[in-house]
């Protein structure tokens, strides 16, 4: 009786040991396995679609295995989704792309797995954080900007309109470089924007969006995580609408001008080359319209030749970098100066990751 | 009718089989409470299969994935003890205000608003010992979740505000107050892109218990499951709470304090959905910043139904939540099924569940006063 339980026990125990060593597989042996955690859904026509795009045009590659998980909360639910890829699927380079991932979660992950390469789209990498550890982001005002030039072309009212998300550096970059790129072609034209406090939340951008277009703004763009409500909104009551972060012309073939988009897959190729090749990928990782990172819709039928013209004309300058959107003089929206006559703010400029204003024209309040 | 036919032949034949009749009623009482939620739970699981069938997935594949994901390792454990954490306490919310009869679904606020206190307090008492800074922020939390929720019930008692209604609306006006404060007033200047509270400081972080890398929440969360299941069954407050939630009327002509009640308990839910804003805080972010509203506070909801507002309950049942969520990943990334794929399997598990209510007492089997009608209307 007793041998019996014994040798039972003994079975079991070898049949967990055998449960336990069969469903890992094999690190660093075999293809390189690269893991993307969205923050939404991948077809969000928004930002998380971006990525998820890029992500699926790398499935392709030879020697290259891709996963994905979507819709998970900048809690340390993500330490566990990053850690479930490195321990389950065995990632060697993950794309934890969204901003609220970094700190403290990325940190701390790159930190207890000094093997697997971290990179970090939103640019808060610095020199203290770990080594394996990255980040990478495009310079897109230079989209909104251009956005800016066509709507400036197209607008009949001389108000455009803005749906925001929060009123932080990146999303402020975008409103002034969308009005002063309108204000280019016509200094009279005003910018009314709406924040709506969160990255997604579209009973208050449809809302935002109804209210613009009723205050007599015939030109919608947005910075949110999802476009889709704001654009559907705008074309559904007959305004003009520029993009962000993907091509949403599908959603108002008539009516779509042109957009700013994200173009993640050199980023993503060059990082996946590095690793396979054994190198390092870089820690710090920006570009935008001349590296490629950043690119336009196709113009839609609305606009103008003359509007065509100018912001083709505006994106060659561009494409040679340091063009200046932020140029002196310029004042903010309160009447207080922020650059003098002759100065000028390039992308690469450090100033434009703490911008804290919005431009004279801009109606609304950071 | 019993009565007239042999009521002697009855009463004596009640006396001999009474033990162990007895003992088998008592246990067909227990058993309802567990067969017609596992029921539920199965029938729930049925139906999710069907619908994966119709997708052309294995409902198998699932299972295993589940298991693998939630509880098949070590790891899996860990992540589903991390995500049980603060269920407890969002349970709790629910739970301990339930036992009034009032259904409490905006714990989510009081979580926000915890967190946010706790954060608020830390930098200005940063010069003393860690453990002090630590208690101020327990404290805080707990104030202002006791405040929030305890004016839900409040609303309730005094006004006859339904606190269903009240304890949503002023779940979304906590998050977008907090969301207020923390872009506004109380943002750290450096938090450029991702507006937070200042830093709660390195020192007075919890780190994780030793040997289950676990953050401290789930410890104190089971505690307080424990500590609400020996105030709603062991004491008198409790079981005048449970009189008050079965009948108000009756409550209140046997003379007990009902609003007091109705205040004390919803406060009490509060602050134990204060305590996972708290441990987010303290053990997770080291501010207080957006990703407070993470959604605990709606699964709780979900936590406290499935344990039908028994706090000794609670725990299991958020495990097995705290599982399905760990594991949603690896079916999302193996399975290639979205993300709301878990989402459809709570949805149709609560709503087996809320259809199982209507399921009590009739059921013969567990119902030990129809036994006796039935032999003796065959006698």
């Amino acid at each position: 009786m007793k041998t019996d339980l014994t040798r039972r026990h003994l079975l079991g125990g070898a049949a967990a040991l055998g449960l336990a060593g069969l469903p890992g597989r094999a690190r660093a042996a075999g293809p390189l396995t690269v893991g993307f955690i969205y923050v939404g859904p991948k077809d969000d026509y928004g930002y998380n679609q971006a990525h998820a795009v890029a992500a699926k045009a790398l499935k392709g590659l030879p020697g290259l295995e891709v996963i994905e998980e979507e819709r998970v909360p900048e809690t340390n639910a993500v330490e566990k989704t990053m850690e479930s890829m490195i321990n389950l699927d065995g990632a060697a380079l993950l794309f934890p792309t969204s901003f609220g991932y970094f700190s403290p979660f990325v940190v701390a992950e790159a930190k207890k797995n000094p093997k697997v390469q971290f990179r970090h789209c939103g640019g808060l990498w610095t020199d203290k954080d770990p080594k394996n550890a990255g980040s990478y982001f495009g310079y897109i005002a230079q989209g909104q900007y251009l956005n800016g030039i066509v709507a400036g072309h197209t607008s009949k009212s001389k108000k455009i309109g803005f749906v925001a998300a929060k009123p932080i550096p990146q999303v402020l970059n975008n409103v002034n470089a969308f009005l002063l790129g309108a204000q280019s072609v016509d200094p009279s034209i005003t910018c009314q924007v709406i924040f709506t406090g969160e990255w997604s939340l579209a009973v208050k951008e449809a809302e935002a969006t109804n209210a613009l277009i009723d205050g007599g703004a015939d030109v919608i763009t947005c910075h949110v995580d999802s476009p889709k409500v704001t654009v559907e909104t705008a074309a559904r009551r007959g305004a003009f609408v520029c993009g962000y972060h993907v091509d949403q012309s599908p959603l108002a073939p008539k009516t779509y001008l042109t957009g700013a988009e994200w173009d993640w897959l050199p980023i993503y190729k060059s990082f996946v080359a590095d690793v396979q090749a054994g190198r390092v990928p870089p820690n710090f990782l920006r570009g935008g319209l001349a590296d490629g990172f950043v690119k336009m819709s196709p113009y839609g039928p609305a606009v103008s030749d003359g509007a065509r013209r100018n912001a083709d004309a505006v994106k060659t300058e561009m494409m040679k970098g340091g063009f200046e959107i932020i140029k002196g003089p310029l004042k903010d929206n309160t009447g207080k100066e922020v650059l003098a006559a002759g100065k000028g703010l390039p992308e690469k400029a450090i100033e434009l990751e703490s911008t804290n204003y919005l431009v004279a024209g801009v109606k609304g309040a950071v | 009718m019993v009565a007239e036919t042999a009521p002697s032949v009855v009463t004596a034949a009640a006396t001999r089989a009474a033990p162990a009749i007895r003992a088998l009623a008592w246990l067909a009482r227990r058993a309802e409470a567990v067969a017609i939620p596992l029921g539920a739970v199965l029938v729930g699981l049925a139906l999710f299969g069907l619908f994966l069938l119709t997708l052309g997935k294995s409902p198998a594949a699932l299972v295993d994935l589940v298991w693998r994901g939630g509880f098949g390792s070590a790891f899996a454990w860990q992540n589903s003890l991390q995500r049980a954490a603060p269920l407890l306490f969002a349970g709790l919310c629910v739970a301990l205000p339930a036992r009034l009869g009032l259904v409490v679904i905006g714990g989510e606020g009081a979580i926000v608003l915890g967190g946010l206190a706790a954060a608020v307090v830390a930098p200005p008492l940063s010069g003393l010992p860690a453990p002090l800074v630590v208690a101020a922020m327990a404290l805080a939390a707990l104030l202002a979740g006791a405040a929030w929720i305890g004016a839900v019930g409040a609303l309730k008692a005094y006004r006859g505000v339904d606190a269903t209604i009240a304890s949503l609306l002023m779940s979304s006006i906590a998050i977008a107050l907090a969301n207020h404060l923390i872009e506004g007033p109380l943002r750290d200047p450096a938090s450029l892109n991702k507006p937070s509270t200042l830093p709660v400081g390195e020192a007075n972080m919890l780190g994780a218990m030793p040997g289950i890398g676990v953050h401290w929440g789930l410890s104190a969360g089971l505690l307080a499951c424990l500590a609400a299941w020996l105030l709603v069954e062991r004491t008198t407050l409790g079981f005048s709470a449970r009189i008050a939630g079965g009948n108000v009327r009756a409550a209140q002509i046997q003379g007990l304090p009902v609003r007091r009640l109705i205040v004390g308990f919803t406060a009490l839910g509060g602050a134990c959905a204060a305590l996972a804003g708290f441990f987010e805080v303290v053990a997770v972010q080291g501010n207080a910043n957006a990703t407070l509203a993470a959604g605990y506070g709606f699964t709780g909801i979900l936590v406290a139904f499935l344990a039908r507002h028994n706090p000794l309950a609670i725990p299991p049942v958020a495990l097995a939540l705290g599982g399905l969520e760990a594991s949603s990943g690896l079916i999302q990334r193996r399975m290639q099924l979205p993300d709301a794929t878990i989402l459809v399997l709570e949805g149709l598990l609560f709503l087996c569940l809320l259809i199982g209510e209507t399921a009590y007492g009739r059921f013969k089997i567990f119902s030990p006063h129809l036994w006796a009608s039935r032999k003796a209307s065959a006698t």
